[in-house]
């Protein structure tokens, strides 16, 4: 957690004209689908520790 | 940035970008947490299932990831004064901190949960310090007060090879210790030689960095002490017998020449305003490689030998 490194506007969403075309609706809909692939992800991973832990 | 609608002409803020939070928790610093981490755990004497030992390095990035956006959340005033940091999403309202303050929080609370209950209890432990050292003790505490900050504070980001070591292990011996020590002793001339060239930035939002308390003569000798102290300390591990020759030989190399460069540092003087701190530079980019390159010598050290 070191707190160096370079300008980090790259890994941003740097382009704010590109932000500002998208509607509100876009970015929530992009959001939750982002949500909802990290909890799906989530549960195949407890299903795996599941099956780790009683291997 | 605010959005009007045709009916109303009360303004609402745009919802936060998911691409946005990602940078909340900065990637790049993340990269090198996650690959230290697995070093530690890859160099570890024992092996756990690879399920355990991805969900290890899964919680080290949450809590990187976390901290990092604490660490956001906490200074996004002062980001906003500096050429750095200005483009983070805080300080150009991509998002606001409340949703950011609880996307860190969510995340380091995830983090040491799931370390505990999939890896250990004491891999979390040592994941929660590490998070409270670097939003708290860091961030919080010593960053505005001293120009040791990095000194003290930079030991969160040594905590990953611990930790990672810790999962497989499930307990704390001197080599996970002593990788603690060099990424401890990496972090002031790392950092310095950063703030060297971004000094005014600091400066201008009165964040007591060494070169601007102690002046850049006082900064350039710490970061040739802490280089010559790095040295034997990186080949320590091979001297106690905790590693094999490929290291010792790799660290003894790599932190010669980062004391070179670091010599080059420290006894210099800025030529004048239009000085393009050239060797402070590349002082900076060789320190990242050299972590690197150093952990992957530890790795390759520990598969070559068995």
């Amino acid at each position: 957690m070191t707190e160096s490194t370079q300008p980090d506007s790259k890994t941003s969403l740097s382009d704010t004209k590109e932000a500002e075309a998208r509607t509100p609706e876009q970015i929530r809909k992009s959001r939750n689908r982002v949500l909802g692939l990290g909890l799906a992800a989530f549960v195949v991973l407890v299903f795996f520790i599941s099956i780790a832990k009683m291997g | 940035m605010t959005t009007t609608s045709p009916n109303s002409t009360i303004e609402k803020p745009l919802p936060a970008d998911w691409r946005d939070l990602i940078a909340l928790t900065k990637p790049r610093v993340m990269s090198l947490v996650i690959f230290t981490g697995l070093c530690g755990l890859l160099a570890a004497p024992e092996r756990i299932h690879p399920v355990i030992a991805f969900t290890a390095i899964l919680c080290i990035a949450m809590g990187a990831g976390g901290a990092a956006a604490l660490n956001q959340w906490w200074e996004a005033d002062l980001d906003a004064g500096m050429k750095r940091t200005a483009k983070r999403p805080l300080p150009q309202g991509r998002l606001d901190r409340t949703t950011a303050r609880d996307f860190a929080g969510v995340l380091c609370a995830a983090s040491v949960f799931l370390m505990g209950f999939a890896v250990g209890w004491l891999p979390a432990a040592i994941l929660a310090i590490s998070i409270f050292y670097y939003a708290v003790v860091y961030t919080i505490w010593l960053k505005p007060r001293t120009p040791q900050n990095i000194v003290i504070g930079g030991g969160a980001g040594a905590f990953p090879p611990l930790i990672g070591w810790v999962a497989v292990t499930g307990h704390v011996t001197l080599m996970p210790v002593l990788l603690f020590a060099i990424i401890f002793f990496w972090t002031p001339p790392h950092f310095w030689a950063l703030a060297l060239f971004v000094k005014s930035d600091y400066a201008k939002v009165g964040i007591p960095m060494m070169p601007v308390v102690a002046g850049e003569k006082a900064t350039r000798r710490q970061i040739l002490l802490y280089a010559a102290l790095l040295l034997p300390l990186s080949v320590l591990p091979w001297w106690i017998g905790g590693t094999h020759a490929i290291y010792g030989i790799s660290a003894l190399v790599l932190s010669s020449l980062f004391l070179a460069l670091s010599i080059r540092v420290g006894l210099r003087e800025r030529s004048g305003a239009e000085d393009t701190m050239k060797p402070e530079k590349q002082l900076f980019a060789y320190s990242v490689l050299y972590l690197f390159a150093l952990f992957a010598a530890l790795v390759v050290d520990r598969f070559i030998a068995l």
